[in-house]
């Protein structure tokens, strides 16, 4: 795991063409982009399902009549109903404000720390494979350091005692072990786009090691970094839903879908609204955007032939990237 | 060849340890500037004096007016002794340590291995199946578990559970704690009940990990079932069923060493979360407490054994791709 040897990237991750792109094409590619993506069935129900997801989270509070820490003292435990569409908690919370405030809170992390992360690996990344030498060796000393240590036990470990800055110190503890694996990736890649005629160009021609990393480094990763980040949305869902499930997250009073599902774990087999419309809300986002990352992939691998044959003809080794960027899934899968 | 396989393998074991002592001390540090071991004693009814906690807050080695460095020196010379200190309520934090260590590592034990061999399995049976019912099904469910954390798989069954004893009218799974209190009998009825007790938790963390690597192993797979290499073991007349085992999946296994490896930080932290829903006296759950306790020594205990952890099973998956494929020995 601590293998600081190159690693093999699977090309067609990077993009193809030995000119950088220029901003004109992009458009295009934009666009076709977004239309490969929608061919893409589970993309397309994906994209669907979290515009749905953003919209119950954010308008959801706006069009509900209560506010999501209102007791209501003539609904305890009430089922689903017209008054209360979610049903009401013990205390008589509503529960599709509380849901819909946990799912905002929820969602408001994740991506926050996805972007984050993205671009702390991105930059991180492209520096050790750019640089090389004694950079590259203390970037991968503290991604091999922080993989090392569970960053569940970590962020346990601090968050409760600053739990008063909020959620935003949430934020930078997850973002500050979510860039690891990535980072890793990127680096393989940046040493293969190193290579090529045209960053070679740039550099005779004069034009400094931090100018090439954006313009022509990490615009040759982007696909990667655009997939990735959207699973990282995913796993930092899960990731903060975790901690806040066992307490050491969001606190109380604010709720995110952790702490709802904590407090009505309980009451699951006498009133299931109160946890299956977290937990359903949970999943469901998640399956969204791993369906999304899915269909990214495919849409934007120039060599991708979904649902064909052809797949099995590549070259064994380039698996490698394609397992370290599994890694990040892992973690996802185990929700810390 | 053997001598410069070794010599791969003592470089990493170096650079493991290496990893694991600076883990280790951060969380030493990182738990010694946020936890506040006088709060709990200074809340004690009737509250004990200063110069009691002073004391006894010497005595476990976590009394905040003496400098961190000296702590930390103290603690680090306990443990190269073989001492990993007192617990915050002064009791030896080693006493404690190896029983939980049995029952945490009967959890992961059992729980990584289902997971990464009925998940290679499963990964297998849908690369040879491709695009067939088997298939298509392996790979919703999947993505059903991959996107629910494990906490929740754990509360889910645990409901599930309680409502199947419901309609039983009987206890007919037992999911609360490692083992039946006060339960008397036989070795074999012992066993028994500990493995009715296992059952539940390792399913939390199995399933997660059968998701993830059944679709990763299925594309690797994927990608050996195409090569020239296999095409050659069945020209030369290997049966379809040797030639797919002895060549392709001995192949496709080398990239998941890598993804074994990563992931088993994950299984830990799974294990740690299992172990605080179904209550089992492990390590795991011990962590928690001593977070919610202000207690230095148990949580830089724990994080030494997750590092160790981590590190064996790097260590393992270094081997194993060693054992695997022989372009690594020779490098």
């Amino acid at each position: 795991m601590t293998d600081t040897r190159i690693e093999p990237v699977d090309p067609s991750l990077i993009a193809k063409s030995d000119t950088p792109a220029r901003p004109k094409r992009q458009g295009n590619r934009f666009l076709q982009t977004t239309r490969r993506l929608f061919m893409n069935r589970g993309a397309g129900i994906g994209v669907i399902v979290i515009v749905l997801l953003f919209a119950f989270a954010f308008l959801g509070p706006l069009v509900s009549p209560w506010q999501y820490s209102q007791i209501d003292y003539t609904a305890f435990t009430r089922p689903p109903s017209a008054t209360h569409w979610f049903g009401t908690n013990g205390i008589g919370q509503d529960v599709f404000s509380q849901t819909a405030r946990g799912m905002q809170k929820s969602l408001l992390i994740g991506l926050l720390v996805a972007v984050f992360s993205t671009a702390i690996a991105a930059i991180t990344g492209a520096a050790a494979g750019y640089f090389g030498g004694w950079v590259d060796r203390i970037v991968m000393f503290f991604v091999d350091m922080l993989l090392v240590l569970p960053s569940f036990l970590i962020i346990a470990i601090i968050s409760p005692r600053i739990q008063n800055a909020g959620w935003i110190v949430l934020v930078v503890l997850i973002t500050l072990f979510g860039w690891m694996i990535t980072a890793r990736v990127v680096r393989s890649m940046t040493l293969s786009v190193k290579e090529r005629e045209f960053v070679r160009a740039a550099r005779y021609m004069g034009i400094g090691p931090f100018r090439i990393i954006f313009r022509h480094v990490l615009p040759n990763v982007a696909s990667f970094l655009i997939i990735d980040g959207t699973i990282q949305v995913a796993t930092a869902v899960l990731g903060e839903t975790t901690l806040s499930y066992f307490g050491f997250g969001v606190q109380s009073p604010d709720v995110s879908l952790g702490t709802l599902i904590a407090q009505n774990q309980d009451n699951a087999l006498t009133s299931p609204w109160l946890f299956y419309f977290a937990a359903g809300a949970l999943v469901v986002f998640a399956i969204a955007a791993n369906l999304i990352g899915d269909g990214l992939r495919d849409a934007l691998d120039p060599t991708s032939t979904t649902g064909k044959r052809e797949k099995r003809n590549r070259r064994r080794d380039q698996n490698q990237a394609a397992v370290d960027v599994a890694a990040l899934n892992t973690q996802a899968g185990s929700g810390a | 060849m053997v001598a410069s396989m070794i010599r791969f393998l003592a470089r990493r074991f170096v650079y493991y340890v290496v990893l694991v002592f600076l883990a280790t001390s951060l969380t030493y540090f990182l738990a010694s500037a946020t936890f506040s071991p006088r709060s709990v004693y200074a809340q004690r009814n009737p509250a004990p004096s200063a110069q009691v906690i002073d004391a006894k807050l010497d005595d476990i080695g976590v009394n905040d007016k003496t400098p961190v460095v000296i702590r930390y020196g103290h603690w680090l010379d306990g443990v190269v002794h073989g001492d990993l200190g007192q617990t915050i309520q002064d009791r030896s934090v080693n006493d404690q340590f190896f029983p939980r260590l049995g029952v945490s590592l009967r959890l992961l034990v059992v729980g990584s291995i289902a997971g990464i061999v009925l998940g290679v399995l499963v990964g297998v049976w849908n690369a040879i199946r491709q695009y067939k019912i088997s298939d298509r099904v392996s790979a919703a469910i999947s993505i059903v578990l991959f996107s629910t954390p494990v906490f929740l798989t754990a509360v889910i069954l645990k409901i599930s559970a309680t409502k199947l004893n419901q309609d039983a009218g009987s206890q007919l799974i037992n999911f609360t704690g490692e083992a039946t209190p006060g339960l008397d009998g036989s070795a074999w009825t012992l066993l028994v009940d500990r493995g009715a007790h296992l059952l539940l938790p390792t399913i939390s963390i199995a399933l997660g990990l059968i998701a993830i690597y059944s679709r990763y192993q299925r594309a690797t797979m994927l990608d050996v079932l195409g090569s020239d290499f296999l095409r050659t073991a069945r020209a030369k007349g290997l049966t379809r069923g040797r030639a797919t085992f002895k060549h392709g999946l001995r192949t496709a296994l080398i990239p998941m060493t890598t993804l074994f490896a990563y992931g088993f930080l994950g299984i830990l932290t799974g294990a740690t979360l299992t172990e605080q829903i179904f209550a089992w006296n492990g390590l795991g759950s011990w962590f928690i407490d001593a977070v919610n306790g202000n207690d230095v020594n148990v949580v830089t205990a724990y994080t030494l054994f997750a590092a160790v952890v981590v590190l064996i099973s790097g260590f393992l998956a270094d081997v194993a791709t060693a054992a695997l494929d022989p372009r690594v020995r020779r490098a």
